[in-house]
């Protein structure tokens, strides 16, 4: 690999270009052979101070990145709080600038509020990585998307990507529309109006009211998990509705194409976004994603931190 | 003691003058207007070059003063007006504790009696705390000194209760001001709805909310024959409202702020604070809309809608910085780069900062005529300067237009025949 990794941050998909997304899919590629070693270690990162700020919770992508930059040797600092910085009195810039006077070379902040990664990555001399601020952007998740369909279409231009849900409150949906949309491919979102804004076709998304629509002829097929309630107010009457009308299954995954890959960012609701029937489906790609969600945050530490691939 | 600026252009919408004249200013007041006038013993300026108008007028600024001093008080706040070429100002109540009774009122007028670079005008509450809920005390406050009424910062929630602030206003001759937001479409939202909202995933404020309650204020102006200014005008479908409601003869004004004319959302991206404001910057079509609706009549008034915040309240998440942006200082020189652009002419730009709002306000002021206030100011059209936090007067930085190259700018402001703030 001789192409060189532009970014200093990864805020989200757009500030990234063609080049950084295929170095950093690529740099992955190689590197999950590490996890396969018998010691799925090595000491690229030895001596980096990585320190995970989760303000929101999430176990899986915690662990994965705790996974991720383990496997390199990095030493960790673990933070989580549910509370906003705010409520506890002291500014989110206190807290980052204390720990970047114990050395942490660089942060990955998970945050309720879109936009607080970029804020850090403004005021910190440490590296940033986002991994999920409000309904904002969720770049590492979209981009170990982009590695799972990568490796089993070979490609990621010309291909339709159907996303179904709740496409309004999905970071997933909307670094993956974003991502996508740049690798060179068409991205057709559906769901329950009430959760489907149109302004996400300024982001080049095709909006459809039909779930049929974004489904016929899709390459990726893609289901977002559901929230009922947001913001106190029901957007949906009922989740048994929801499954009626918008949950995959056998038959409505027959309008996609017969190689068509079926992806979800966890956790998923089985019975909701998706039938059980799709639980062992061939299609089904989602424990890949999972696997690739480690190798791909271990592309992103080396290719910020530096150290020898 | 007098003075005598000699030898400027002289731009009086009023009068509908645009003329090489000396001015003569005496007692505080306007006292001749013409060529070659001697004034004897009176100071003389030298404005060949220069532009003399009526002083401007900032219908709609904050000062913070009662209660949130390290935001701005009246004397940094009037400073930064006076700076900017302003001789007078009309602050929104919503201080600490809001200017909902006459004690307030005295206060702020007191303070500025003493401490003030312009005249201060205080517009008081509709509602006892702004909460929507029971009238303040219009006669009560008029006679305290308040020009006008505004909840400004929420809406009058309900449309009975700004019926009857309308009405009741009538007995007092008092303008109301709206605010106007949809609450139940903007609650929780921090940009414009559309490029801004998608791009960096925070709940948007449609443009379609501030188009309702502006519908809202119009009805009911028209139900009780009752004027109703609309404050910061923002989106292309309030302006196509507000110019049909005119057209129909419903007594209803409206004013709009330089960034709105000025920027679109895309200011926002890339989260930057200092240009969170509301309502939100909008869309290049909206604002292409507000330019239009400024120079055909439809908005009568620029204001700035001037919002100082310290940076403890900026340099935190997106999502908690507050909404608000400082004005007083670029709004001269953002409203001439209109000019410049041939969207506006100079004295249509005039209009809008001056005699207009005197109108609307019905406050003394906006013109040059012989026997009003002698409060002038004197501009350089051709000064080219960067705003910079450094050399900006207001206690508040939160300006999105720091860095930028302006041409045009304030060198004198006088106030009352006395010199309140000179760069020459
Ligand atoms: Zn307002």
């Amino acid at each position: 690999m001789n192409a060189s990794f532009t970014a200093n941050h990864i805020l989200d998909i757009a500030s990234l270009s063609e080049e950084d997304i295929f170095y950093i899919l690529k740099l992955a590629l190689n590197l999950k052979e590490i996890l396969h070693r018998p010691i799925p270690k090595v000491p690229t990162l030895r001596g980096k101070l990585v320190a995970l700020m989760f303000f929101e919770a999430s176990t899986r992508t915690r662990l994965s990145f705790e996974r991720a930059a383990k496997s390199l040797s990095a030493d960790t600092l673990s933070f989580t709080a549910r509370m906003s910085s705010v409520e506890k009195g002291e500014t989110l810039l206190d807290t980052i600038l204390n720990l970047e006077s114990m050395g942490v070379d660089l942060f990955i902040i998970r945050h309720a509020m879109a936009g607080t990664p970029h804020f850090v990555a403004k005021h910190s001399r440490a590296r940033v990585i986002n991994a999920g601020d409000g309904f904002h952007a969720h770049p590492t998740q979209a981009l170990l998307d982009m590695l799972t369909v990568y490796q089993k279409k070979k490609t990621l231009s010309g291909l339709k990507i159907a996303i179904i849900g709740d496409i309004k409150h999905s970071r997933v949906a909307h670094s993956n529309i974003v991502g996508f949309r740049k690798m060179g491919s068409e991205v057709y979102v559906a769901g329950p109006a009430t959760m489907l804004p149109l302004e996400r076709e300024a982001l080049g998304a095709r909006v459809c009211y039909r779930i049929e629509t974004a489904l016929d002829q899709a390459d990726v097929v893609m289901a977002l998990r559901v929230q009922k309630e947001r913001h106190g107010r029901a957007l949906l009457p009922s989740v048994r509705e929801y499954a009626q009308e918008f949950g995959l299954n056998l038959k409505r995954l027959e309008l996609a194409q017969k190689d068509c890959l079926l992806m979800h960012p966890g956790p998923v609701n089985w019975g909701v976004e998706l039938a059980p029937e799709l639980q062992n489906d061939p299609r089904n790609v989602i424990l890949e994603q999972v696997e690739n969600g480690v190798a791909v945050r271990m592309a992103l530490l080396v290719a910020l931190l530096g150290g020898n691939a | 003691m007098s003075l005598l600026l000699q030898g400027g252009r002289v731009i009086d919408p009023s009068q509908g003058i645009d003329a090489v004249l000396d001015i003569l200013i005496e007692n505080g007041q306007v006292k001749a207007l013409g060529e070659r006038l001697s004034g004897q013993g009176a100071r003389k300026i030298d404005c060949h070059g220069l532009i003399i108008t009526p002083g401007l007028i900032d219908m709609h600024v904050h000062l913070r003063e009662p209660g949130e001093e390290w935001k701005e008080t009246i004397a940094t706040g009037t400073l930064a007006a006076a700076a900017g070429g302003f001789t007078a100002v009309a602050c929104m109540p919503n201080t600490q504790p809001p200017n909902d009774n006459a004690e307030v009122t005295r206060f702020i007028l007191k303070k500025a009696s003493q401490e003030a670079f312009t005249r201060v005008y205080p517009i008081a509450c509709i509602t006892k705390g702004q909460k929507g809920t029971q009238l303040t005390e219009f006669g009560d406050l008029k006679r305290a000194g308040a020009v006008a009424l505004s909840d400004d910062g929420r809406p009058v929630p309900d449309a009975f209760m700004m019926r009857l602030a309308l009405e009741y206003a009538k007995n007092f001759g008092l303008p109301v001001i709206s605010h106007a937001e949809e609450l139940s479409l903007s609650q929780g939202g921090h940009v414009n709805e559309g490029l801004a909202s998608a791009t960096l995933g925070l709940k948007g404020i449609p443009a379609e909310g501030e188009a309702i309650a502006v519908f809202r204020e119009i009805m009911l102006a028209k139900l009780t024959d009752a004027p109703v200014h609309i404050a910061h005008v923002s989106t292309k479908v309030a302006v196509e409202i507000i110019r049909w409601a005119k057209k129909q003869g419903i007594p209803v004004t409206a004013e709009t702020a330089p960034h709105y004319f000025t920027l679109t959302e895309e200011a926002a991206l890339g989260y930057n604070t200092y240009a969170k404001v509301n309502p939100p910057l909008r869309s290049a079509e909206d604002r292409e809309a507000i330019c239009q609706a400024l120079s055909d009549g439809t908005i009568d008034a620029i204001a700035t809608d001037h919002a100082p915040h310290s940076d403890l309240e900026k340099f935190i998440e997106f999502e908690q910085a507050a909404f608000g942006l400082v004005g007083l200082e670029t709004a001269l020189a953002l409203a001439l780069r209109l000019v410049n652009q041939g969207l506006l002419s100079l004295s249509r730009a005039i209009a809008l900062l001056s005699t207009n709002p005197a109108r609307i306000l019905k406050i003394a002021g906006g013109s040059l005529r012989v026997g009003s206030p002698g409060d002038v100011t004197v501009i350089d059209l051709e000064k080219k300067w960067v705003p910079r936090k450094e050399n900006l007067h207001s206690q508040g930085k939160n300006s999105p237009f720091l860095g930028w190259e302006l041409q045009g700018q304030a060198v004198m402001t006088i106030v009352e025949g006395k010199i309140t703030f000179s760069r020459m």
